[in-house]
């Protein structure tokens, strides 16, 4: 996997400057089943195709942000710092 | 050396002689020569010895193309003379040879015939007694192959580099095409590389970085590596123009793989480079006007050229040009055979798809010059993700779509050269002259025509299958030499067209290159605390932990553990992961994360966290202290530093809270001062009350230490009265030091990680990630009263905390004493009532203060109370140990809390 990919802070760097964090998955909003929980927990949509993700900069900025993009070309749409509600978490 | 006079093109330097040693024996050359060049013209014609047959093998393609002079150079094997530049005083080796170049026992295997080595003829020999594999093994891998490794290498001096490059258009070829691409690209304003691998220097281009005699190795997700030298640049470019050029291919005939049978190119290379003659007398034959090109300028470099045998029917302009040279080229001809023994001494001619006797002609000659038409060199750009088709009229697979941001020019794209007229260049037969001898397919891997029409036999009959069973085109030539005439001889045997035959798959690297320049710079980073240098003034045993380089002990890790039980000791825990976790909300976003609360801790006090996953599973632990309302200083352990913080980030990334996290861990360091006379120490350097009710456990205070601000944590980290104190990491080894004096008339002794160890497992504290495992949670681990469920918050974990509080876990962590002394190796099985396998000890050690083993394992939940026994079976021997839930050592906190 090579591609470049823009921090929001720092700008464009090598992928491999990064951690990804996988896709986004929304927690739960409120007490969840052991079913849902556990499809929290383990279960991705594993999608080919444009989807919203987390990434770190691990080596630059530290920050978290978010990018789409098309795990099939690995063409990176947008990427952006999060906004209210768009980690999918609930807390 | 014989040189021809001064040729207009050449390389070398005349005046500057340089010396090297070929096999121990001295050779001369000039400036510019390359060790090929130059032991060719010291009249050295055998290079190397085949793969199997050890057949000789001499100069073919002088272009770094085929296999056929790889020698080792100054130790290191895979290297290929033809292009390799002499060097003063390099030593040359060759390779697969035994005991010599010139007397190679392993000849045996080719005269005794194909029978001995056909496709799989190691699978198919070897196979019985199965036991005996090893030993077959070892001897075959001897007799074949092309080079040894040394088994020990000795730190390599050999320094490589990465370099990484991003350009507007990376071209790679310096020929006229790839030139022009990158003057028209640099001209409209485009950051342009341009990559060459041949001999011949390339004149600057203005705004073009030019990168000479260096390989572009593959294309990988848009990144080139290309090798030059000593640096691999990774080169990223927006667009990619190939301008590879095309292979000249060789012709499939009876001892097309003797010394003296050269392609054109090759014979033309010699002279013009290096004005070394290739031979006194030719024969040529070809497919195209290329061989009769050569033919005239090697007639007029001095070499007697004695046939011409052109495949095509009807005769050329060149044709005409050779006959005025008094040379008359025999139409419709081709080569059935070379003979000779250690080189060619004659070639045999006939017409084309006729044989026998009397229609063959004998030449004798000492260099047999082959031209069987171009193959583009489509490999870099099928690995970008182009496509070819067969061409019937060029009789070569040509590119047909291209993929964006990729363009081809040149003799890759099929823009000149052969092509327009049909009589420009004829489709040479798959094989001929079988019956005089071998007829080598591949010449790195010694395939003939023959065994790929036993493989076809035998059912691999598709190219793919082919290639893995004859290995035909994965040797080091790649498929430059071999791919093209494996598909002819596919087509012939299978009976199918070459478009249905299709092509291997053109896999990097293309061009052989050193692992060393793959591996980069040999770069193992450590971190070291900034009190590392007393470490090593008091000898201690330092080892690796994680990223840090640590003490483990200074000589005598039990009597190191005693003297914190009986005086004090004094331990470098900069290594700790420190954050500051600080503003309105931080007491919040710890209560999300820790599944106890720290939003009620006090300024001034410090507790005990375990952080879980989601998934109610330990991720880490540490201790927390409040420093006032809005700050908060959390410690990770040492592995854990670099996660929690990201992990600590992504939730507040998520959450976005009024909360600031710094990162501490590399700016403070650390050192935990414990046992009976800490507080004395602690109380002669510092203003403090010191006194067990003026500071209490688990409160956390500021205080200068000789000088220096500290953060001083009360708490119980080995089981004794400790401090860990936190300072600037500046002022490590003066904090030490102030500490080691205090200390020294009470008996302090510094002590490394491995009596903490014991220590710490006196306390049964956990140590996560090794007593812990990715599906441990708190309840399993036996610390149920570090989860709040009743806490207000929601918290991370807490949903499967919730079930797990209820759920009877399988197994749980307890600890375990031995009575016999012996230490079971962590990961020892705990067996069940049955005998099977129930769980594992994580820890164990010898206390030396408790005098007995003892240590900590998960065990079956109904065996996890006091006075239970377990069997441990560790690699067959068998141990009863008996369960203890509370710790070894002071289990109800008395001394800690003294």
């Amino acid at each position: 996997m090579s591609f470049l990919l823009t921090c929001p802070n720092c700008g464009v760097r090598e992928v491999t400057d990064f951690g990804y964090g996988g896709e986004i998955s929304a927690r739960p909003k409120s007490r969840p089943t052991l079913r849902e929980l556990g499809e929290y927990n383990y279960f991705r949509r594993n999608r080919a195709g444009v989807q919203r993700e987390w990434w770190f900069h691990r080596s630059g900025c530290r920050a978290w942000f978010i990018a789409e993009r098309d795990t099939a070309t690995n063409e990176v749409l947008l990427t952006e710092l999060p906004a209210d509600g768009d980690g999918g978490s609930s807390a | 050396m014989s040189r021809l006079e001064k040729q207009p093109g050449e390389l070398i330097n005349r005046l500057n002689v340089i010396r090297f040693t070929f096999d121990g024996k001295p050779v001369e050359a000039y400036e510019g020569d390359t060790v090929g060049s130059a032991l060719y013209a010291a009249g050295r014609r055998t290079f190397s010895r085949s793969f199997k047959y050890h057949r000789r093998r001499g100069l073919l393609c002088c272009a770094g193309q085929c296999p056929n002079c790889i020698v080792a150079v100054d130790g290191a094997p895979g290297v290929r003379a033809c292009t390799e530049p002499v060097r003063e005083g390099m030593k040359v080796e060759h390779l697969n040879a035994q005991p010599g170049l010139e007397l190679d026992v392993m000849r045996a295997t080719d005269l005794v015939g194909t029978k001995f080595t056909p496709p799989g003829f190691y699978y198919k020999t070897f196979i019985r007694p199965r036991k005996l594999w090893p030993v077959y093994e070892k001897v075959l891998r001897h007799a074949a192959g092309l080079g040894v490794l040394r088994k020990e290498q000795p730190e390599r001096e050999w320094r490589t580099e990465y370099r990484r490059r991003h350009a507007d258009v990376l071209v790679v070829g310096g020929g006229a095409a790839g030139r022009r691409a990158a003057a028209d690209a640099a001209a409209q304003g485009d950051d342009v590389v341009l990559v060459d691998e041949g001999p011949v220097p390339i004149e600057p281009i203005a705004g073009v970085e030019i990168l000479a005699r260096a390989s572009a190795l593959g294309y990988f997700d848009g990144i080139v590596p290309v090798w030059q030298g000593d640096t691999l640049h990774q080169i990223r470019a927006r667009r990619h123009v190939f301008a590879t050029g095309a292979i000249e291919q060789p012709l499939v005939f009876a001892g097309n793989d003797l010394p003296g049978v050269m392609l054109s190119g090759g014979a033309l290379r010699l002279p013009q480079l290096y004005a070394v003659s290739p031979g006194t007398r030719a024969v040529v034959a070809t497919t195209s006007d290329r061989g009769l090109e050569a033919a005239a300028t090697l007639h007029d470099a001095g070499v007697r050229i004695v046939a011409v045998a052109d495949l095509r029917t009807e005769r050329t302009a060149a044709a005409r040009r050779l006959a005025e040279r008094g040379i008359e080229v025999l139409i419709d001809h081709t080569i059935l055979a070379a003979k000779g023994g250690k080189t060619v001494d004659g070639a045999v001619l006939g017409p084309n798809g006729v044989e026998g006797a009397s229609v063959e002609k004998t030449f004798e000659c000492d260099l047999v010059v082959v031209s069987g038409g171009f193959a583009p060199a489509t490999s870099l750009l099928l690995q970008a993700g182009a496509r070819t088709r067969y061409d019937a009229a060029r009789g070569s697979f040509v590119l047909d779509e291209l993929p964006p941001n990729v363009t081809a020019v040149g003799d890759v794209a099929g823009v000149d050269g052969a092509g327009d007229d049909g009589a420009a260049v004829a489709v040479p037969p798959p094989v001929s002259g079988a019956g005089h001898g071998k007829c080598f397919a591949c010449l790195c891997e010694d395939v003939t025509a023959k065994d790929i029409h036993l493989s076809v036999e035998e059912g691999y009959d598709s190219i793919e299958l082919c290639k893995r069973y004859t290995t035909v085109t994965m040797g080091p030539c790649q498929g430059r030499m071999c791919q093209l005439p494996a598909v002819r001889l596919m087509a012939k045997e299978t009976g199918q067209s070459l478009e249905q035959v299709g092509t291997t798959t053109a896999r990097p690297p293309w061009v052989s290159v050193p692992m060393g320049i793959l591996a980069g710079r040999p770069f193992d980073p450590a971190k070291r605390s900034s009190i590392h240098g007393r470490h090593r003034e008091l000898g201690a045993n330092i080892k690796w932990a994680g990223d840090w380089r640590r003490a483990y002990d200074y000589g005598d890790p039990q009597a190191e553990a005693l003297a914190v039980h009986r005086a004090a000791g004094l331990i470098d825990v900069s290594t700790l992961g420190k954050l500051l976790v600080r503003g309105r909300e931080a007491g919040e976003f710890l209560d999300r994360l820790y599944p106890n609360r720290f939003s009620d801790l006090k300024p001034g006090r410090i507790r005990y966290g375990v952080i879980s996953s989601d998934a109610g599973r330990i991720v880490d632990d540490g201790t927390i202290c409040r420093i006032d309302d809005d700050t908060f200083y959390v410690t990770t352990t040492s592995s854990g530093a670099g996660a929690v913080e990201e992990w600590f980030s992504w939730w507040l990334a998520d959450w976005r809270m009024d909360v600031q996290l710094t990162d501490l861990t590399q700016g403070l360091s650390a050192v935990n001062l414990a046992g009976p006379r800490a507080r004395d120490i602690l109380g002669e350097l510092t203003d403090l009350d010191c006194s067990p009710e003026g500071f209490k456990y688990l409160d956390g205070k500021q205080a200068g230490i000789a000088g220096v601000s500290c953060l001083i944590l009360r708490i119980g980290f080995v089981g004794e009265v400790g401090y860990e104190i936190h300072f600037a990491a500046a002022h490590g080894e003066h904090v030490w030091d102030a500490l080691m004096r205090a200390g020294a008339d009470k008996g302090i002794r510094p002590f490394g990680l491995e009596p903490q160890r014991i220590l710490r497992l006196q306390k049964m504290h956990i140590l996560v990630g090794q007593d812990t495992d990715s599906e441990s949670t708190p309840f399993g681990a036996a610390m149920p009263w570090i989860v709040k469920l009743d806490k207000e918050q929601d918290f991370i974990g807490k949903w499967a905390l919730e079930h797990y509080a209820i759920e009877e876990p399988a197994t749980r962590l307890v600890g375990f004493t031995l009575a016999n002394g012996y230490v079971p190796t962590e990961g020892s099985v705990i067996l069940d009532g049955l005998g099977d396998p129930a769980g594992q000890v994580t820890s164990a050690r010898f206390s030396p203060v408790l005098d007995r083993v003892i240590g900590m394992a998960w065990v079956p939940s109904p065996l996890a109370r006091d006075g239970s026994q377990v069997t441990i079976s560790d690699e067959g021997r068998t141990l009863e140990a008996h369960i203890q839930t509370k710790p070894f050592y002071d289990p109800d906190g008395e001394v800690l809390r003294s």
